[in-house]
């Protein structure tokens, strides 16, 4: 931890109302989505380069069983490191996923109603859902959609899921994603996500910024993405890990076609284990295509192999689904 | 007479695609109507759109189709009732018109006597049709991007349909769409109005009811106020005009429902940042309007239109927003600006390599070598001709072209490829001309486009784009019908543009030779190249294609001299001598056609054996054309034109009078071989056979 934390970096001024802290914005976004139906989870602890990749989004989307969870997910791009001296650009940021599957027919005012819940007056901004269609090639999904502006800012990613795994969703659900760091420096009307205050003491007023908490990390996870990372390592990792996942969907599409295989041998298949080496390798490659190790032609075929374990993951995942709707 | 009204309610509706949907709708709803002869006779169709909604509103439909009245024709009087009596034949077409066997009536026509029938029709009510067509003709719309959203997917759409309104009058037109019924509730602006429904009470107060609720549903009226608000905004800063942006405008009309515009500020530092980059980040990054000063050059301010009405407190919170987030955007450039300088072009050409031009081919470091050869074809060709240029400036420039592609500012702008490598050259000293040419080298990117000012850029611009073609054909990526995946036409029309628009002296043919392009490879880029001069004379000069076809069978490869004799022709086809020397010049090809079919041959005759009309067009002939010739070889194409039209009346004299295909062998020999020399003779500026006259 960077000694800094401890001390306070600026205190906030008396006379202007104390805008949302970090830490207030999630738990405002929590108390919101929760209050409306939603299973709150906990960042998931593999690396992901988005929400989108967390099990509770790529597995809960799949099949007809509704669901509503909502999760702050710190998300890896390990291209993106700035060394901390960008003031916009962070190698992990933290997106709060919201799924809601199906979308009810209110979702645009809910959301919006949200955008109430973290203090923000709607009647004093422009607010326009501009077309931005999402598609993430190594995990086989798409959707349509629309990034949120708000005075010319994106503050929200809003997807319909189309597909995932590579399989047609139906129902389909909305997937919000908030950029928290973007969007606490808005309300914080700050100009570098490090003056972001992520902490206020109640008492003293103390404030613990964004900086205070992050800053070393993305100064030395830039060092190691860029300069350090072992690219033959990488690559022997990457490998590794593919082959397990490989030899596991096997054993998994092996037990679901054998028709004598019982229901609980089907369901004892360790699915999201599998699920979670084909993280390790998305994030693998990203590390790989960040110390620049592959090249244009490679890149089509490495995001095939990734792309491939998702695709073998959610096929798996809907069989074992369908084993459990069946023995109820 | 009734008015009716649809609106279709749907989440926000991409920007690009909602003109051409509403457009449609208009067209959908107006053929049903005048298919099902429900259009009044002082019919009106308006449409509307924002980016919540689609409608139509038609004034004067009838509230009811007419009746009508049909006769049918059954089976033969004689098979129908046999001695008086109805047969089954008769009961069977009395039932199939649905009328008595009594009523059945006898028609007698040129076959014979027949059953008929009458028909009565009543016609239907609009709104119960309407309620059963519509829904099929809203669901065909063309979107470019669909999506499902209800459980089962029972339909697509570009966004989920969130409301209809239907009316006749006041009275809602019960149809279904989406699972959505219709009502006469319309919604409002999200954040002025709110939630609470909009009612419609009647079909032709739907503008004026939506404007009580913040949402201008004209499209025109829209981009009206939004021109007339950018003008007012930037009236505060004197001396300040707004860019133009035609599709700019677009895109903001079809973001907003209540537009109104704020200028904000930007810190003049920025402004030593280039132009091109800062109108980008503006235009496509932020859709914001750029504003200079009255010097023309940019000044640090900017135009955004927003889709809401706040007081000057909510003003001063947008204005500071959205400076916020380009003054990011602008360090963001600039960060990457000086990152970039880091590194000069001549050191990225080695890093070329690990960029993938194309997977059968190469990297862009082999493009750059390839194109590299080509450029030095095409320059020993200028400078043959004359062509003043920097030769050493050229080769620099192809060398570092593409290293751009290497540059987070190109990574972040890609649309800006070649500017930035231009603009890096000069920052980098490398030489205006190498900058210039490196600047230019996408130039012309359509047909209204410029060529590059300078000459280095334009050869630049030939080799590295012949190059692309020569080599995607090579493997097999020729564009196919509307498939052009590598944008190929859009290359061969810019090689067209480059050689009609500017004082190179090459040749097409020159072009595809110095590409390397051989055998079957080589015909078929020329080809492909032909192509596009046919369509650049047509489609982009306008001239008639008869002309175009003309021109261009006499010889397809030097561009402006093409452009020069099609203007000749054009102008030369309008006189009477010259439509009857092109009908002569077609007979004189038929018949050719004619002899070659029957065997017959060509061969001078005895000039006492000729008739006197053979004879004259002869000498006419053999005298005119070595002036022709001399013409067409200083390009006086009017002359040479008008030259030749004089050879009508011996011409005209000759088919009057002379029997061409003569049926002694030596006469007719003769006479081919005549008219063969004068088509031969004449031909060289065009194909006159190919002018269509009337």
């Amino acid at each position: 931890m960077p000694s800094a934390s401890v001390l306070p970096s600026a205190v906030v001024s008396p006379s202007k109302p104390a805008a949302l802290t970090f830490q207030e914005l999630l738990f405002r976004l929590q108390g919101f989505w929760a209050a409306r139906g939603c299973v709150l989870q906990q960042p998931y602890d593999v690396e992901v380069g988005a929400g989108t990749m967390a099990p509770e989004t790529f597995l809960r989307v799949q099949g007809p069983k509704p669901y509503r969870v909502g999760y702050a997910q710190p998300s890896r791009r390990p291209a993106d490191g700035r060394y901390g001296e960008n003031p916009n650009r962070l190698f992990k940021h933290t997106q709060f996923q919201l799924i809601l599957k199906p979308p009810p027919v209110n979702v645009q005012e809910l959301y919006l109603e949200s955008l109430a819940a973290i203090g923000i007056d709607l009647a004093q901004h422009d607010l326009k859902f501009e077309e931005d269609n999402w598609e993430g090639p190594t995990v086989g999904a798409w959707g349509v959609g629309w990034q949120v502006m708000m005075d010319g800012m994106e503050i929200t990613q809003f997807t319909y899921f189309q597909q995932c795994g590579g399989l047609d969703l139906d129902p389909i659900c909305a997937e919000l994603t908030y950029g928290l760091e973007r969007l606490c420096a808005f309300i914080q009307d700050v100009d570098s996500v490090y003056d972001v205050v992520w902490a206020r003491d109640p008492d003293t007023g103390a404030v613990v910024t964004y900086g205070d908490v992050r800053l070393t990390e993305e100064l030395q996870y830039s060092v190691y993405n860029f300069e350090e990372a072992d690219v033959d390592r990488l690559w022997a990792h990457f490998n590794s890990y593919e082959a397990e996942a490989q030899a596991l969907l096997a054993k998994g599409n092996a037990v679901l076609a054998d028709e004598k295989a019982s229901a609980t041998e089907k369901r004892r298949f360790p699915l999201i284990s599998t699920y979670e080496l084909a993280l390790k390798c998305s994030n693998l490659f990203n590390l790989l295509d960040a110390r620049g190790a592959i090249s244009v032609t490679e890149r089509v075929g490495m995001i095939a192999r990734i792309r491939n374990l998702a695709v073998g993951v959610a096929k798996v995942y809907v069989g074992q689904q369908t084993v459990e709707l069946q023995t109820g | 007479m009734s008015d009716f009204l649809l609106e279709i309610g749907l989440e926000e509706v991409p920007a690009r695609m909602i003109a051409g949907a509403e457009a449609e709708l208009g067209r959908r709803v107006n053929d049903l109507l005048t298919r099902e002869r429900l259009l009044g006779p002082a019919a009106k169709l308006t449409t509307y759109s924002t980016p919540r909604r689609l409608a139509v509103l038609v004034e004067d439909v009838l509230t009811n189709q007419s009746d009508t009245e049909e006769r049918l024709t059954g089976p033969s009087w004689k098979v129908a009732f046999k001695d008086g009596l109805q047969t089954a034949a008769a009961e069977a077409f009395a039932k199939k018109a649905g009328v008595a066997v009594e009523a059945l009536e006898k028609v007698t026509n040129a076959k014979g006597e027949y059953v008929g029938a009458t028909v009565k029709r009543q016609g239907r009510a609009a709104a119960e049709l309407l309620a059963a067509e519509l829904p099929k003709e809203v669901a065909g719309i063309y979107w470019a991007k669909n999506m499902y959203w209800r459980a089962g997917k029972p339909e697509r759409f570009v966004r989920p349909v969130r409301w209809l309104v239907a009316l006749m009058d006041s009275t809602i037109v019960p149809l279904e769409i989406a699972g959505i019924a219709a009502g006469n509730a319309s919604r409002g602006h999200r954040v002025l109005h709110g939630e609470a429904s909009v009612v419609i009470d009647h079909a032709t107060h739907y503008a004026e009811a939506l404007r009580k609720a913040f949402v201008v549903a004209d499209v025109a009226e829209r981009r009206h106020s939004i021109r007339k608000a950018l003008d007012a905004e930037t009236r505060t800063v004197a001396g300040a005009r707004w860019r133009q942006d035609a599709a700019l405008i677009e895109t903001v009309v079809h973001l907003t429902e209540w537009p109104t515009v704020v200028l904000g500020d930007f810190e003049p530092e920025y402004l030593a940042l280039p132009e091109e980059v800062l109108v980008t980040v503006m235009r496509d990054h932020q859709k914001y309007f750029a504003v200079e000063g009255a010097d023309g050059k940019l000044a640090p301010h900017f135009l955004a239109v927003l889709n809401t009405q706040v007081d000057d407190e909510g003003r001063e919170i947008i204005r500071h927003g959205n400076a916020r987030v380009l003054r990011a955007r602008f360090k963001d450039a600039r960060f990457f600006w000086d990152f970039d300088q880091k590194t000069p072009l001549a050191q990225r050409v080695e890093s070329l390599k690990k960029v993938t031009f194309q997977k059968e081919l190469g990297s862009y470091f082999w493009k750059m070598e390839e194109s590299l050869k080509v450029s030095r074809e095409l320059a020993i060709l200028a400078e043959d001709a004359g062509v003043a240029f920097d030769v050493t400036a050229l080769v620099q420039a192809v060398k570092l072209a593409k290293t751009d592609l290497t540059t987070e500012l190109v990574k972040e702008f890609t649309e800006l490829q070649g500017v930035i490598g231009g603009l890096y050259a000069r920052a980098q000293d490398l030489g205006e001309r190498v900058a210039l040419a490196i600047y230019e080298q996408y130039t012309p990117t359509s047909t209204e486009d410029g060529i590059p000012l300078s000459i280095e850029g334009q050869l630049l611009g030939l080799a590295d784009r012949i190059q692309t073609i020569t080599a995607m054909f090579g493997i097999g990526k020729a564009p196919t019908g509307s498939k052009d995946p590598f944008a190929l036409r859009r290359a061969a029309n810019a090689i067209v543009k480059i050689l009609a628009e500017s004082g190179l002296p090459l040749t097409l043919n020159e072009v595809v030779q110095a590409s390397g392009a051989k055998g079957g490879n080589r015909e078929e880029v020329a080809a492909f190249l032909r192509e596009r001069l046919h369509f650049y004379l047509k489609d982009v000069r306008g001239f008639a294609y008869d002309v175009v076809n003309a021109v261009l069978a006499a010889d397809a490869s030097f561009v402006r001299d093409a452009i020069a004799r099609a203007e000749a022709l054009t102008v030369a086809r309008e006189s009477a001598d010259f439509a009857a020397i092109s009908a002569a010049f077609k007979r004189i090809k038929n018949i050719l056609r004619q002899a070659e079919e029957k065997g017959f041959t060509a061969a001078p005759a005895e000039r006492d054996r000729l008739s006197t009309e053979a004879k004259q067009l002869a000498d006419e002939a053999h005298t005119l054309a070595p002036r022709v010739a001399k013409l067409r070889a200083a390009r006086a194409y009017a002359e040479a034109l008008a030259l030749i039209a004089t050879l009508r009346p011996a011409v005209d004299a000759f088919f009057d009078k002379v029997m061409v295909l003569d049926p002694d062998p030596d006469i007719r020999g003769g006479h081919l071989y005549l008219i063969q020399s004068v088509l031969g003779g004449f031909s060289g500026i065009a194909d006159f056979s190919e002018i269509v006259t009337s």
